[in-house]
Parts: C-alpha cells; structure tokens; sequence
C-alpha cells in the first residue's frame, strides 16, 4: 500500500499497539473481576469459593506484578471498526502485525501460533492469515480496535449446528445446554458463553465471538434476544458443573446473543466459549492518528 | 481453618495412595511439565538421562518463558487442558514412574485405570492461576528438548514451594470427583431439558 503523507501521523502506533496487547493479558477487566467476586459471595461449595478465590488472588498477584493472568495469552483476535473517513486504515492494517510480533518477542506474549499441518511454532503470533483481524466499516473518522486475546482451552470447545428449522428454539437450548455440560471443568469456568443466531455457518461464529466484546451484564438490545441470554444463562447456572467443573451455581458469568437473518431452510447457530480469564482491551484511534483518551 | 497439608516429591507411595479424592493438598519439591508433545517424544525416545521422573509429579504446563540475560524467566505458569493426554498419559505414567499428574479439567476413565493400577493421582490446580504458580514454582532448575520442542512444548523442572491448593480430584482407589460431577450434572442437563 503506498503510503501517504499523513501516514507520519501513524509513527509510534506499532509501540502504541504492542503495549496495549501486553496490558490486555496482565488486566482483567473491572466489570468481570466485579462479576467473579459476586459469583465468589453466592457460591456455598467448598471447592467452587477455592476456585474462585485462587483466581481471584491471582487476578490481583498478576496486575500487581503486571504480570500475564493466564500463561495462555491466546491467539490474539483483533476487531477494527474503521470510520468510512478514518484516513489511516492501509497502514493501521499494516501495523498490526508487526505490534503482535513486538509484543511477542519483546514482550510478554507467549508464542502461541503454530504451523496447522506441521506443528511447527512461528515463535512470533504470526503466520498465513494470523493475527486474525475482523473489519468493520463504520460512520465517523475514527477507529475503535479491540484485542480479545483468546486461550486456546476455551477455543477448543467452540460448536457450530446447521439445526433443522423445526427444532427452533428448543433445539438450541437442548444443543447448548447439552454442549456445556459435556464440556465440564475444560474451557475454565465460569464462563461467558458467546451465541450467534442465523446468517451462515461463518456468520454465526463471527457472531458468536463478536458478541464476546459486549460489557457482562448489557443485554442484547433485542428483547427476544434478551429474553433468550436471560433464560440460557439460568438454565446453564442450574447444571451445577460449576467453577472449573467441580460443582457450584455459577457455570456461566454471562450469556451474550448476536443475531443476522437466516434463510428459512437453516438454522445456524455458533457457539464461542470464553474462559474466566477474559481479557479485552478497546483502544480508540482520531484521525490525526493519535490514541485518544 | 485446618492447617494445609503438604506433599512432598519423592512421593512416600503409601502417601500417595491415602490420598481421598476432594482433599486439598500443596505440593513441595522437585517437578516437571509436560505437554502433549513432550509425552510423545518421552514415549518414542524414552526419558532423558539427566531428568528425574520417579515418584515427582508431572505438571500438565506450557509456562511463558523469556530469554533475559542469558537466563530464562518465567512469567505465568498455570496448567493446561489434561484432557489431552488422556490418549498419552497411562503410557507415560508406566514409563516414568511419576506419582502425581497436575492439570486442569480432569482426565479420563483410561488414565483413572491406569492411577489405580499404579498408585497414582491426579491434582487439579485452578486453571489460569499463572502468576500464583509461577511464583510457587520457583526459578527454572532445568530445560529439557528445547531446542526440538520450542519453550511451550519443553520440559521443565522447578522445585515448588507450596504449589497450590491442588484438589485431589483422581485418586488410587478409583475415585474420580471429575465423574461423580459429570453424573450430576447429567441429571441436572435431563431435568433442565424436560422444563425447557
């Protein structure tokens, strides 16, 4: 991409960005902590206030310290929402991965990609089609990103179904509700459970991990939508599999639903684990180039 | 408040096997991770001669380790997903003599099997807890395969302080807290289904 002139404007970015993703794993942030410390006051179970008492230590040990929280600082997940008028998008694109190399080699990212066929690590976060970057054009003349670094034990548990339509609803909640079940203790509960609902088999995944970036507690504008995370998320708390599977009432801190149309004839749904450990950071671009806030 | 109980490597093998599934234990003492490929590799080209497996624990860990002045640093070390060695485990656990597996998530019925024939148990330590481990863990005493692995993958030995609270959740008697869960949530799964 050529580069222009106000390109200099960008100088510093790759600094900017490769601290912002090293920041991401140290903190977690305070509205999840809030939701881990309520869940540690409800909980009666011995083990499940273990549990939640650990990871809330270490929370804590680790900002302290500016530590990583969790020593899978995951694949690093990437949205842009550029503004139609945001002049620097070429070259935030272009920046990108060189911050995620910086952040690995110098800082405190662990070398997490790997070759697919070979197994073979980068040593870097990068690779063919890593990090993987999620664009949105949006009004304005601004870029919003956000980092959602994602560990790969919560990852492993993602689901997708193409439901006959006639099951609806009810087989969702018998697809999802089964789903975490049989996950058990793996994907590090509680949990956040990213749904999406209709689109496509791609679509709905996207969905499902985008909805991840919604603050817990704000419900899906939608009241149907709504009304289903409410509904989902206290039938999945009275599983009982509890905080890293060993019994309790909290399983799931949060159940975020993003919709798109479907066609009549399918019936799409992702599913996105999130581990406790979920960590996101949102960082705000002018269009002079600049971090703002 | 009862006092901990600590652990100590070299496991007294009668120790090991008086361990309940639900106790909560702290591990002193001598160490070493492994991942999946560190289990497959040990499996094809044995142990090497300079690590010490007997009567230690394996620790199911692919800490963040970085080069600093020539030595390495460690920065978060908590465990990994177990499940999957569950295909490697009951082998590396005839292989090595190792008396104690640490991971998160619990394992399956064939490395349940295979603690009961061997006197061996399963630790469960919080998952995510990497910075509480690490400073538990101590300094790196020791890397093996690095250079065939890369630093995830590589064995490492530390001589923990107190590593903890692991909860016995796999014992010697063919107790598994991992499927006494499971079957009530399985339970919980029909009657939240039959409301739903």
């Amino acid at each position: 991409m050529k580069s222009s002139k106000s390109d200099a404007d960008m100088l510093g970015m790759k600094e900017e960005l490769a601290k912002a993703l090293g920041e991401a794993v140290v903190r977690i942030p305070p509205n999840v902590r809030v939701s881990l410390q309520s869940a540690f006051s409800r909980e009666t179970s011995q083990l499940a206030k273990l549990h939640l008492r650990a990871i809330l230590d270490n929370i804590e040990l680790a900002g302290d310290e500016a530590l990583p929280v969790c020593e899978d600082t995951g694949i690093q997940t990437i949205f842009v929402d550029a503004g139609r008028n945001f002049p620097h998008l070429g070259e935030l694109l272009r920046i990108i991965p060189e911050a995620v190399e910086l952040a690995t080699l110098s800082g405190p990212l662990r070398p997490n990609t790997v070759n697919p066929l070979t197994g073979k690590n980068y040593g870097n976060n990068l690779g063919p089609n890593a990090p993987a970057i999620n664009l949105s054009i949006v009004d304005g003349d601004t870029a919003t990103i956000h980092l959602l670094p994602k560990g790969g034990g919560s990852e492993q548990l993602s689901a997708l179904w193409m439901l006959p339509p006639a099951d609806g609803i009810k087989g969702l909640k018998r697809e999802v509700l089964s789903h975490i079940q049989k996950a058990g203790g793996r994907p590090c509960p509680p949990v956040i459970v990213g749904i999406g609902i209709g689109g496509s088999a791609d679509t709905c995944l996207k969905l499902a991990k985008r909805s991840l970036l919604r603050p817990l507690g704000t419900p899906n504008p939608d009241e149907d939508a709504a009304a289903l995370e409410r509904e989902l998320l206290e039938s999945i708390n009275k599983l009982g599999v509890g905080p890293m599977g060993m019994g309790g009432s909290t399983t799931a801190l949060a159940v975020n639903i993003e919709t798109a149309p479907r066609h009549p004839a399918t019936f799409p749904i992702g599913l996105v684990m999130q581990c406790w450990c979920h960590r996101h950071v949102t960082l705000r671009i002018g269009s002079d180039g600049r971090v703002k806030d | 408040m009862t006092e901990k109980k600590v652990i100590r490597t070299p496991f007294d093998p009668a120790e090991i096997k008086s361990l309940r599934s639900g106790e909560i234990v702290y591990l002193t003492g001598r160490i070493f991770t492994a991942r999946d490929q560190a289990h497959i590799l040990m499996l094809r080209d044995g142990i090497p001669k300079n690590l010490e497996t007997k009567r230690l624990a394996v620790y199911h860990c692919g800490p963040i380790a970085k080069q600093e002045l020539g030595k390495w640093r460690i920065l978060s070390a908590g465990p990994t997903t177990s499940m999957r060695m569950e295909s490697l485990e009951s082998d590396f656990l005839e292989l090595s003599g190792a008396l104690a597996v640490i991971g998160k998530g619990g394992m399956g019925p064939r490395t349940l099997e295979s603690l009961k024939k061997l006197g061996a148990v399963y630790l469960s330590i919080t998952g995510g807890v990497g910075v509480t481990a690490m400073k538990q863990l101590g300094p790196v005493k020791a890397v093996h395969f690095l250079e065939e692995l890369g630093p995830v993958e590589a064995v490492w030995e530390f001589d923990a302080i107190e590593l903890g609270p692991l909860v016995v959740t796999m014992d010697t008697h063919g107790h598994s807290l991992h499927e006494n869960v499971a079957a009530d949530t399985r339970s919980n799964l029909e009657r939240v289904l039959d409301r739903a």
